[in-house]
């Protein structure tokens, strides 16, 4: 690429409808390369659909989104396809994303080449993210249910990243983990990201999970963007009331109590 | 990445998930594969052996059951022991290829079904339900009636009869699969979706369509020797089991013993057949060898000591709980108390038996799970003994995690929260349902009355966790469980619904065991808590008020504790000239 453009999505004024329910109302958002992200809210605010619109997967009734420097809402589909290969999304339950009928290695290779998918061609590619996400290349031909919840999670965030895209969204990754897994897990993606100067997207209903990994947040209520900016401030000086309930309710802030 | 070695803290955190799948022989299957090979035997074998004796004409015809012909002579004096024997191969062969057509043609056009546009799938799924509607054996007479006599006919007349079960099942097992987050991520990948039906969508469901076949291979049997039986079948001089039993028919009066070949062999084969099957979804089922759960008592010294009169109302004593079949301990020798109205918490992660140590106090362990306690009491009743289902209903009270699976979506709130009032406790339906608003009143729930006649879908996941705990505590119970009864539930909604359970506590004085994953929850209602880990408890909080990592002692506690995520909310430095309030 000649250019390549500081902001990696530019969103603008994006409304996404289901039938009469509007799911996203005039959403705004602009994340620059290689930094994180993170989507906060709870059910219904619209974050995992806003992920959707992202990857190509929901289509936006209105407004625009240009990520990566194509315009995803006007795209047609031999744009797009080439598209979401750039635009990678990490799953959030590690039990149902991966076949249980196919070996990691499988697996991985599938991600590298969708169409044919051979192992042997990729095995040295394969066993170094093995390597990468903490597992080892031995691993490679074990099948699913052979693995930890954390560890699948591991291969999960190999199969997302292995083919070098450019916008990684993690949709509540961590949410099905113990968390003393969860911890590895966020330090890990955190630690490659960096390594890779990868953008990313990170959705979360947890306000210190996202603090973890996240420069800036965006707090999302019922599909509208009420509060953005960088985490430390936002979360030091919240503007909207509901970013204030938000980090009240949150059992992991200071002085969390059940009174009232 | 760090250079230290992230691998070796893996393993130590995360221990591979014992969930491997081993294949559950079962007694019916390895029966029924036996059958299946001794038909199969005889059916390779008969032939070369028998060949001569089953079609050359005898000296003896129509003779009953004697030494030389233990199941009689036909018409024209063939043994019908050796005829029985040697049709086994042309039966056995006409009702695999019938399945072996019918499964893949039914797979093919399932799997097509599936891959079509969205109109094309409608109409085709319409085509099939139509198609499955009719009986088999009816849609066979009817195809091998328009293809006329013979062995193919009637083979390709069984194959379409069954076509349509095979693509019904395709296509909807089909349809699950691609629903699944594996294939939404290939598909997402770009993986061109006639190769992710071939690696994803064939490969899983390989159980449910073996079952099939298995059934359909009986099924198809049976069919073909009723088609050959009504002489659409195997012509003269070829013969199989049907065409046995319409030669043996015409004389049954006369010679009984000559049906009896081809009946025993046609009943031998498709029972084996059908104990395969079932033996094969038996093996597909993990919980279907298990047993019922145990709960006995144990001997030894007790580890909790009782004062008599104090206000202790649960004590548990040396609860433990192994795997039936392997033995492999889940709990192992946990002891608690609970006094009236304290609120004691248990902590652990995945694995740590938690909720199975709840489950032995609600006595609602599951199958194949064995459990002994040297002493459980609660409220002065034994649950080791036998207790009525109407005592631990008024003892106990559950709430579960999940709201949204634990209410029954057909029936309105007041049917089935009321359930336990008027089925346990003897109440009268009005009485329950008067008790039952009350206690809506009591959880804040807004129209009380009107709330009783919704279904729970017209509820939000927070109010129908409230009504839960309301129905709970309508049996003023002694001793309130709740697992993990905010993990699915939105933040706000969690404190709202914690808030709850703590006010409810302070009123009625229930005691409540809570169990959750989050230290930070667990903190802010508890007054004790009791940390988990593989089965066993490591550490003992009395004062969680000054819970921090300086105040455990265990290192399990001190790394569950770094681990939980906390918000951190440092004021920013203000910027010169610029005053904040």
């Amino acid at each position: 690429m000649s250019e390549v453009s500081e902001v990696m999505v530019d969103v603008r004024g994006l409304d996404v409808s289901f039938g009469s329910a509007r799911v996203l109302r005039g959403v705004d958002l602009r994340l620059e390369r290689g930094r994180t992200v993170g989507i906060v809210g709870e059910s219904g605010s619209g974050k995992s659909t806003l992920a959707k619109v992202l990857v190509g997967t929901v289509r936006a009734a209105s407004g625009t989104a240009t990520v990566d420097g194509v315009d995803i809402v006007a795209a047609d589909r031999r744009a797009m396809r080439a598209y979401r290969r750039r635009a990678q999304m990490i799953p959030q339950d590690p039990y149902s994303s991966l076949s249980p009928r196919r070996t990691i290695a499988q697996t991985l290779a599938e991600a590298i080449d969708p169409v044919r998918g051979r192992v042997a061609t990729h095995e040295q590619l394969i066993g170094e993210w093995l390597v990468r996400v903490g597992l080892t290349p031995e691993m490679m031909h074990r099948f699913p249910h052979e693995f930890s919840g954390g560890q699948r999670q591991r291969i999960a965030i190999a199969r997302g990243l292995i083919i070098d895209p450019h916008l990684v969204i993690a949709d509540e990754i961590t949410s099905a983990l113990d968390v003393s897994v969860q911890v590895q897990i966020l330090d890990l993606l955190a630690g490659i990201k960096d390594s890779l100067g990868v953008t990313m997207m990170f959705i979360s209903h947890n306000l210190a999970v996202v603090q973890r990994v996240s420069d800036d947040v965006v707090v999302l209520y019922q599909g509208e963007v009420v509060e953005a900016g960088p985490v430390e401030q936002v979360y030091a000086d919240p503007q909207h009331w509901y970013t204030r309930r938000l980090l009240d309710a949150d059992p992991g802030a200071p002085g969390f109590s059940l009174a009232s | 990445m760090t250079e230290s070695n992230p691998a070796a803290a893996v393993r130590v955190a995360e221990a591979p998930a014992d969930r491997a799948r081993r294949f559950a022989w079962n007694p019916g299957l390895v029966i029924g594969l036996g059958m299946l090979a001794v038909v199969a035997v005889a059916a390779v074998i008969a032939p070369l052996v028998f060949g001569t004796q089953a079609t050359g004409v005898g000296t003896d015809p129509g003779q009953a059951s004697s030494a030389a012909h233990p199941l009689g002579t036909d018409t024209l004096g063939r043994d019908m022991l050796a005829r029985t024997l040697v049709a086994t191969q042309s039966t056995v062969l006409m009702a695999l290829f019938a399945t072996v057509l019918s499964s893949v043609v039914g797979i093919a056009f399932g799997i097509f079904v599936w891959l079509a546009p969205r109109r094309l799938r409608e109409l085709g799924l319409r085509l099939i339900e139509f198609a499955v509607s009719y009986p088999t054996m009816l849609v066979a007479i009817i195809v091998a009636a328009i293809l006329g006599q013979g062995v193919v006919q009637v083979v390709v007349a069984v194959a379409v009869a069954n076509i349509a079960g095979f693509a019904r099942l395709t296509a909807n097992l089909a349809a699950k699969i691609s629903a699944s987050e594996y294939v939404t991520t290939a598909r997402l990948m770009g993986v061109p979706v006639h190769r992710l039906a071939l690696r994803h969508v064939l490969p899983n469901m390989a159980e449910p369509i073996l079952i099939l076949i298995a059934g359909a291979f009986s099924g198809a049997l049976v069919e073909i020797s009723g088609l050959s039986f009504i002489g659409l079948g195997a012509q003269t001089p070829a013969f199989d089991w049907g065409t046995l039993l319409n030669d043996g028919l015409s004389r049954i009066a006369v010679n009984p013993i000559v049906i009896a070949g081809p009946a025993v062999a046609l009943t031998f084969t498709s029972l084996a057949a059908l104990m395969v099957g079932d033996g094969l979804a038996a093996a597909a089922n993990p919980r279907s060898n298990s047993t019922r759960a145990r709960l006995v008592r144990a001997e030894g010294e007790p580890a909790v000591v009782t004062i008599e009169g104090d206000d202790t109302v649960l004590i548990a004593d040396g609860i433990t709980v192994k795997h039936g079949s392997t033995g492999r301990p889940l709990v192992s020798d946990v002891s608690f108390t609970i006094r009236r109205g304290e609120v004691l918490g248990i902590v652990g992660e995945s694995g740590s038996g938690k909720s199975l140590t709840a489950s032995v106090v609600a006595r609602l362990l599951g199958e194949g799970l064995e459990a002994s306690a040297r002493r459980l009491e609660l409220g002065g009743t034994d649950l080791l003994g036998r207790v009525s289902g109407r005592t631990l209903a008024s003892k106990i009270g559950l709430v579960y995690q999940d709201p949204g699976t634990a209410l029954n979506p057909a029936l309105v709130l007041g049917t089935q929260l009321s359930d336990v009032l008027t089925i346990r406790l003897g109440f009268s339906r009005r009485g329950a349902l008067g008790l039952l608003a009350r206690a809506f009143e009591a959880v804040k729930l807004s129209d009380p009355e009107g709330r009783l006649r919704q279904h729970p879908h017209q509820l939000s996941g927070g109010m129908k966790q409230r009504a839960m705990i309301a129905s709970a505590m309508s049996t003023k119970p002694d001793l309130l469980i709740a697992d993990e009864p905010t993990t699915a539930l939105d933040v706000t909604v969690q404190r709202e619904v914690l808030s709850l359970l703590k006010r409810m506590n302070e009123q009625s004085g229930t005691a409540v065991l809570f169990i959750s994953h989050d230290l930070g929850v667990v903190r802010a209602l508890c007054d004790r808590v009791l940390v988990m880990k593989d089965g066993r408890i490591v550490e003992r909080i009395d004062d969680v008020a000054t819970l921090s990592e300086d105040t455990v002692e265990h290192p399990y506690t001190k790394q569950l504790l770094a681990a939980t995520p906390t918000v951190a909310v440092k004021v920013p430095a203000p910027t010169p000239g610029e005053a904040r309030s």
